[in-house]
Protein backbone atom coordinates (compact mmCIF):
# COMPACT_ATOMS: atom_id res chain seq x y z
CA UNK A 1 0.00 0.00 0.00
CA UNK A 2 1.44 3.24 -0.86
CA UNK A 3 -0.68 5.20 2.22
CA UNK A 4 0.05 4.58 6.04
CA UNK A 5 -3.44 4.32 7.00
CA UNK A 6 -6.82 4.60 5.63
CA UNK A 7 -7.03 8.38 7.00
CA UNK A 8 -3.86 9.06 4.70
CA UNK A 9 -5.58 7.56 1.86
CA UNK A 10 -8.62 9.22 2.21
CA UNK A 11 -6.72 12.34 2.11
CA UNK A 12 -4.51 11.50 -1.25
CA UNK A 13 -1.95 13.61 0.48
CA UNK A 14 -4.18 16.68 0.00
CA UNK A 15 -5.83 16.07 -3.38
CA UNK A 16 -8.24 13.95 -1.68
CA UNK A 17 -11.25 16.10 -3.42
CA UNK A 18 -9.93 16.48 -6.38
CA UNK A 19 -9.03 12.72 -7.17
CA UNK A 20 -12.21 11.56 -5.40
CA UNK A 21 -14.45 13.71 -7.09
CA UNK A 22 -12.77 12.59 -10.53
CA UNK A 23 -13.71 9.03 -9.37
CA UNK A 24 -17.44 9.32 -8.13
CA UNK A 25 -17.96 11.24 -10.90
CA UNK A 26 -16.60 8.77 -13.79
CA UNK A 27 -18.47 5.73 -11.87
CA UNK A 28 -21.65 7.09 -11.71
CA UNK A 29 -21.65 8.24 -15.29
CA UNK A 30 -20.05 5.12 -16.41
CA UNK A 31 -23.24 3.34 -14.30
CA UNK A 32 -25.60 5.14 -15.51
CA UNK A 33 -25.07 5.05 -19.34
CA UNK A 34 -24.35 1.12 -18.75
CA UNK A 35 -27.66 0.99 -16.40
CA UNK A 36 -29.99 3.11 -19.24
CA UNK A 37 -28.39 0.40 -22.17
CA UNK A 38 -30.01 -2.26 -20.43
CA UNK A 39 -32.95 -0.63 -19.43
CA UNK A 40 -33.14 0.12 -23.03
CA UNK A 41 -32.68 -3.58 -23.95
CA UNK A 42 -35.40 -4.96 -21.61
CA UNK A 43 -37.72 -2.12 -22.97
CA UNK A 44 -37.59 -3.04 -26.50
CA UNK A 45 -37.84 -6.82 -25.90
CA UNK A 46 -40.67 -6.61 -23.70
CA UNK A 47 -42.94 -4.08 -26.08
CA UNK A 48 -41.75 -6.54 -29.45
CA UNK A 49 -43.12 -9.60 -27.45
CA UNK A 50 -46.48 -7.44 -26.82
CA UNK A 51 -46.22 -6.94 -30.38
CA UNK A 52 -46.32 -10.60 -31.53
CA UNK A 53 -48.30 -11.85 -28.76
CA UNK A 54 -50.94 -9.37 -30.12
CA UNK A 55 -50.46 -10.21 -33.80
CA UNK B 1 -9.45 -20.53 -44.46
CA UNK B 2 -12.17 -20.45 -41.99
CA UNK B 3 -11.87 -16.87 -40.87
CA UNK B 4 -13.75 -15.90 -43.63
CA UNK B 5 -16.29 -16.45 -41.00
CA UNK B 6 -15.39 -12.33 -40.19
CA UNK B 7 -17.60 -11.93 -43.18
CA UNK B 8 -21.03 -13.32 -41.94
CA UNK B 9 -20.88 -10.57 -38.87
CA UNK B 10 -22.69 -8.42 -41.53
CA UNK B 11 -25.61 -10.54 -41.16
CA UNK B 12 -27.71 -9.21 -38.45
CA UNK B 13 -28.64 -12.74 -37.54
CA UNK B 14 -25.21 -14.00 -37.10
CA UNK B 15 -23.72 -11.07 -35.57
CA UNK B 16 -26.63 -11.49 -32.86
CA UNK B 17 -25.96 -14.88 -32.08
CA UNK B 18 -21.91 -13.86 -32.18
CA UNK B 19 -22.95 -11.11 -29.57
CA UNK B 20 -25.16 -13.22 -27.37
CA UNK B 21 -22.31 -15.23 -26.75
CA UNK B 22 -19.85 -13.17 -26.46
CA UNK B 23 -20.97 -9.70 -25.06
CA UNK B 24 -21.55 -10.32 -21.34
CA UNK B 25 -17.91 -12.69 -20.53
CA UNK B 26 -16.22 -9.40 -22.79
CA UNK B 27 -18.03 -7.03 -20.41
CA UNK B 28 -17.86 -8.47 -16.56
CA UNK B 29 -14.03 -9.52 -17.36
CA UNK B 30 -13.25 -5.90 -18.35
CA UNK B 31 -15.64 -4.50 -15.24
CA UNK B 32 -13.50 -6.70 -12.99
CA UNK B 33 -9.57 -6.04 -14.71
CA UNK B 34 -10.71 -2.09 -14.77
CA UNK B 35 -11.89 -1.90 -10.69
CA UNK B 36 -8.67 -3.89 -10.10
CA UNK B 37 -6.10 -1.34 -11.81
CA UNK B 38 -8.56 1.45 -10.42
CA UNK B 39 -8.03 -0.10 -6.81
CA UNK B 40 -4.18 -0.65 -7.58
CA UNK B 41 -3.67 2.79 -8.97
CA UNK B 42 -5.45 4.28 -6.19
CA UNK B 43 -3.85 2.27 -3.27
CA UNK B 44 -1.01 1.05 -4.61
CA UNK B 45 1.28 2.28 -7.18
CA UNK B 46 3.46 4.86 -5.77
CA UNK B 47 2.88 8.89 -5.41
CA UNK B 48 4.75 11.11 -7.98
CA UNK B 49 7.57 13.04 -7.64
CA UNK B 50 6.13 16.48 -9.27
CA UNK B 51 2.24 15.63 -8.33
CA UNK B 52 1.70 14.12 -5.21
CA UNK B 53 -1.05 11.83 -5.10
CA UNK B 54 -3.51 14.00 -8.09
CA UNK B 55 -1.87 12.08 -10.69
CA UNK B 56 -4.04 9.40 -9.70
CA UNK B 57 -6.65 10.40 -11.82
CA UNK B 58 -4.12 9.69 -14.44
CA UNK B 59 -5.81 6.04 -14.03
CA UNK B 60 -9.62 7.10 -15.23
CA UNK B 61 -8.43 9.87 -17.28
CA UNK B 62 -6.24 8.51 -19.75
CA UNK B 63 -8.49 5.08 -20.46
CA UNK B 64 -11.54 7.88 -20.93
CA UNK B 65 -9.41 9.86 -23.41
CA UNK B 66 -8.51 7.43 -25.24
CA UNK B 67 -11.94 5.44 -25.75
CA UNK B 68 -13.32 8.62 -27.11
CA UNK B 69 -10.91 8.71 -29.39
CA UNK B 70 -10.98 5.10 -30.55
CA UNK B 71 -14.79 4.61 -30.74
CA UNK B 72 -14.98 7.98 -33.04
CA UNK B 73 -12.28 6.08 -35.23
CA UNK B 74 -14.53 3.03 -35.15
CA UNK B 75 -17.51 5.46 -35.90
CA UNK B 76 -16.18 7.25 -38.70
CA UNK B 77 -15.33 3.89 -40.67
CA UNK B 78 -18.07 2.28 -39.77
CA UNK B 79 -19.56 6.01 -41.53
CA UNK B 80 -17.45 5.03 -44.51
CA UNK B 81 -18.66 1.51 -44.35
CA UNK B 82 -22.21 2.47 -44.24
CA UNK B 83 -21.93 4.75 -47.13
CA UNK B 84 -19.98 2.40 -49.54
CA UNK B 85 -21.24 -0.81 -49.14
CA UNK B 86 -24.90 0.04 -47.26
CA UNK B 87 -24.19 -2.17 -44.95
CA UNK B 88 -27.03 -2.39 -41.78
CA UNK B 89 -24.50 -3.37 -39.34
CA UNK B 90 -22.54 -0.55 -39.71
CA UNK B 91 -25.43 1.98 -38.95
CA UNK B 92 -26.14 0.08 -35.96
CA UNK B 93 -22.84 -0.02 -34.77
CA UNK B 94 -23.06 3.82 -34.86
CA UNK B 95 -26.36 4.36 -33.40
CA UNK B 96 -24.70 1.68 -30.17
CA UNK B 97 -21.11 3.34 -29.93
CA UNK B 98 -22.00 6.88 -30.12
CA UNK B 99 -23.23 7.72 -26.23
CA UNK B 100 -20.64 5.34 -25.02
CA UNK B 101 -17.94 7.30 -27.40
CA UNK B 102 -19.89 10.65 -25.60
CA UNK B 103 -19.61 9.62 -22.02
CA UNK B 104 -15.81 8.65 -22.82
CA UNK B 105 -15.15 12.01 -24.47
CA UNK B 106 -17.40 13.80 -21.40
CA UNK B 107 -15.06 12.29 -18.77
CA UNK B 108 -12.07 13.03 -20.16
CA UNK B 109 -12.76 16.53 -20.60
CA UNK B 110 -14.10 16.41 -16.79
CA UNK B 111 -11.80 14.30 -15.17
CA UNK B 112 -9.07 16.48 -17.11
CA UNK B 113 -10.49 19.43 -15.66
CA UNK B 114 -10.29 18.27 -12.35
CA UNK B 115 -6.60 17.12 -12.72
CA UNK B 116 -5.95 20.48 -14.44
CA UNK B 117 -6.85 22.32 -11.51
CA UNK B 118 -4.00 21.28 -8.80
CA UNK B 119 -2.00 20.77 -11.61
CA UNK B 120 -1.74 23.87 -13.91
CA UNK B 121 -4.00 26.51 -11.41
CA UNK B 122 -6.96 26.82 -13.51
CA UNK B 123 -9.82 24.15 -14.50
CA UNK B 124 -9.14 25.09 -18.17
CA UNK B 125 -7.97 26.47 -20.57
CA UNK B 126 -8.35 27.20 -24.24
CA UNK B 127 -5.57 25.82 -25.86
CA UNK B 128 -5.55 23.02 -28.47
CA UNK B 129 -5.98 20.16 -26.78
CA UNK B 130 -8.36 20.58 -24.79
CA UNK B 131 -10.58 22.77 -27.62
CA UNK B 132 -10.32 19.96 -30.06
CA UNK B 133 -11.43 17.45 -26.90
CA UNK B 134 -14.49 19.32 -26.60
CA UNK B 135 -15.25 19.83 -29.97
CA UNK B 136 -14.79 15.65 -30.25
CA UNK B 137 -17.61 15.47 -27.18
CA UNK B 138 -20.21 17.95 -29.83
CA UNK B 139 -19.15 15.98 -32.76
CA UNK B 140 -20.93 12.84 -30.55
CA UNK B 141 -24.00 14.96 -29.41
CA UNK B 142 -24.07 15.66 -33.29
CA UNK B 143 -24.23 11.87 -34.15
CA UNK B 144 -26.87 11.48 -31.43
CA UNK B 145 -29.04 14.59 -32.11
CA UNK B 146 -29.46 13.81 -36.00
CA UNK B 147 -29.67 10.08 -35.34
CA UNK B 148 -32.88 10.99 -33.26
CA UNK B 149 -34.31 14.09 -34.98
CA UNK B 150 -34.52 12.40 -38.30
CA UNK B 151 -37.91 10.56 -38.39
CA UNK B 152 -37.12 8.96 -41.90
CA UNK B 153 -34.54 5.91 -41.20
CA UNK B 154 -33.27 5.74 -44.05
CA UNK B 155 -31.89 9.52 -44.19
CA UNK B 156 -31.34 9.37 -40.69
CA UNK B 157 -28.42 6.74 -40.66
CA UNK B 158 -27.16 8.61 -44.29
CA UNK B 159 -26.95 11.89 -42.14
CA UNK B 160 -25.15 10.09 -39.16
CA UNK B 161 -22.69 8.02 -41.56
CA UNK B 162 -21.47 11.77 -43.35
CA UNK B 163 -21.07 13.01 -39.76
CA UNK B 164 -19.44 10.41 -38.69
CA UNK B 165 -17.02 10.52 -41.11
CA UNK B 166 -16.00 14.10 -41.55
CA UNK B 167 -15.33 14.34 -37.93
CA UNK B 168 -12.56 11.64 -38.07
CA UNK B 169 -10.90 15.01 -39.20
CA UNK B 170 -10.42 15.59 -36.13
CA UNK B 171 -8.53 12.94 -34.46
CA UNK B 172 -5.32 14.05 -35.88
CA UNK B 173 -5.58 17.31 -34.77
CA UNK B 174 -6.36 16.05 -31.08
CA UNK B 175 -3.86 14.04 -31.39
CA UNK B 176 -0.87 16.08 -32.65
CA UNK B 177 -2.28 18.92 -30.82
CA UNK B 178 0.64 18.67 -27.78
CA UNK B 179 3.22 18.58 -30.52
CA UNK B 180 1.86 21.21 -32.91
CA UNK B 181 1.00 24.21 -30.91
CA UNK B 182 2.12 25.42 -27.16
CA UNK B 183 0.14 23.72 -24.64
CA UNK B 184 -0.30 23.08 -20.48
CA UNK B 185 -1.36 19.68 -21.66
CA UNK B 186 1.19 17.15 -20.95
CA UNK B 187 3.00 15.00 -23.60
CA UNK B 188 1.13 11.37 -24.36
CA UNK B 189 1.70 9.17 -21.39
CA UNK B 190 1.60 6.35 -23.26
CA UNK B 191 4.07 4.98 -26.49
CA UNK B 192 3.95 2.27 -28.50
CA UNK B 193 7.46 2.41 -29.48
CA UNK B 194 9.13 4.14 -26.64
CA UNK B 195 9.83 2.68 -23.37
CA UNK B 196 7.68 3.80 -20.63
CA UNK B 197 8.33 7.17 -19.22
CA UNK B 198 7.42 6.08 -15.69
CA UNK B 199 7.97 3.81 -13.21
CA UNK B 200 6.60 0.07 -13.74
CA UNK B 201 4.57 0.08 -11.03
CA UNK B 202 2.64 3.41 -12.44
CA UNK B 203 2.72 2.07 -15.87
CA UNK B 204 1.36 -1.05 -15.15
CA UNK B 205 -2.01 0.01 -13.22
CA UNK B 206 -2.14 2.33 -16.34
CA UNK B 207 -2.09 -0.43 -18.97
CA UNK B 208 -4.32 -2.74 -17.39
CA UNK B 209 -6.93 0.37 -17.12
CA UNK B 210 -7.10 0.93 -20.23
CA UNK B 211 -7.14 -2.76 -21.00
CA UNK B 212 -10.20 -3.40 -18.78
CA UNK B 213 -12.11 -0.50 -19.73
CA UNK B 214 -11.66 -1.20 -23.67
CA UNK B 215 -12.99 -4.60 -23.10
CA UNK B 216 -16.09 -3.28 -20.89
CA UNK B 217 -16.97 -0.89 -23.65
CA UNK B 218 -16.52 -3.63 -26.16
CA UNK B 219 -18.53 -5.67 -24.18
CA UNK B 220 -21.39 -3.01 -23.73
CA UNK B 221 -21.46 -1.88 -27.31
CA UNK B 222 -21.81 -5.46 -28.58
CA UNK B 223 -24.92 -5.49 -25.66
CA UNK B 224 -26.05 -2.43 -27.31
CA UNK B 225 -26.21 -3.11 -30.50
CA UNK B 226 -27.97 -6.88 -30.36
CA UNK B 227 -31.16 -4.34 -28.93
CA UNK B 228 -30.85 -2.02 -32.16
CA UNK B 229 -30.62 -5.38 -34.26
CA UNK B 230 -34.10 -6.77 -32.70
CA UNK B 231 -35.41 -3.22 -32.88
CA UNK B 232 -34.68 -2.90 -36.71
CA UNK B 233 -35.37 -6.91 -37.93
CA UNK B 234 -38.44 -6.55 -35.51
CA UNK B 235 -40.49 -8.16 -39.21
CA UNK B 236 -37.55 -11.08 -39.24
CA UNK B 237 -38.76 -14.54 -37.85
CA UNK B 238 -35.89 -15.37 -35.73
CA UNK B 239 -36.28 -11.72 -34.15
CA UNK B 240 -39.84 -13.04 -33.10
CA UNK B 241 -38.87 -16.81 -32.40
CA UNK B 242 -35.80 -14.89 -30.16
CA UNK B 243 -37.99 -12.84 -28.25
CA UNK B 244 -40.63 -15.28 -27.42
CA UNK B 245 -38.52 -18.03 -26.67
CA UNK B 246 -35.94 -16.23 -24.35
CA UNK B 247 -37.77 -12.50 -23.59
CA UNK B 248 -36.81 -9.87 -21.22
Amino acid sequence: MAFDSLAEFWAMGNYGAYVWSAYGISFVTIAFITLLSVVKGRKVRAELRQRYLRD
Amino acid sequence: MSWLWIHKLGSPKFFYGFSKRFATPIFFSGLLFSLLALGWGLGFAPSDYQQGDSYRIMYIHVPAAMLAQSCYLAMGIAGLVFLVWQMKMAAIFIQAVAPIGAVMALLALVTGSIWGKPTWGTWWVWDARLTSVLLLWILYMGVIALQNSLEEKVLANKATAVLSLVGLINLPIIKYSVEWWNTLHQPASLSLIEKPTMPMEMWLPLVISILGMYLFVAGLTLWRMQTHVLLNEHKASWVKKEVLNNGI
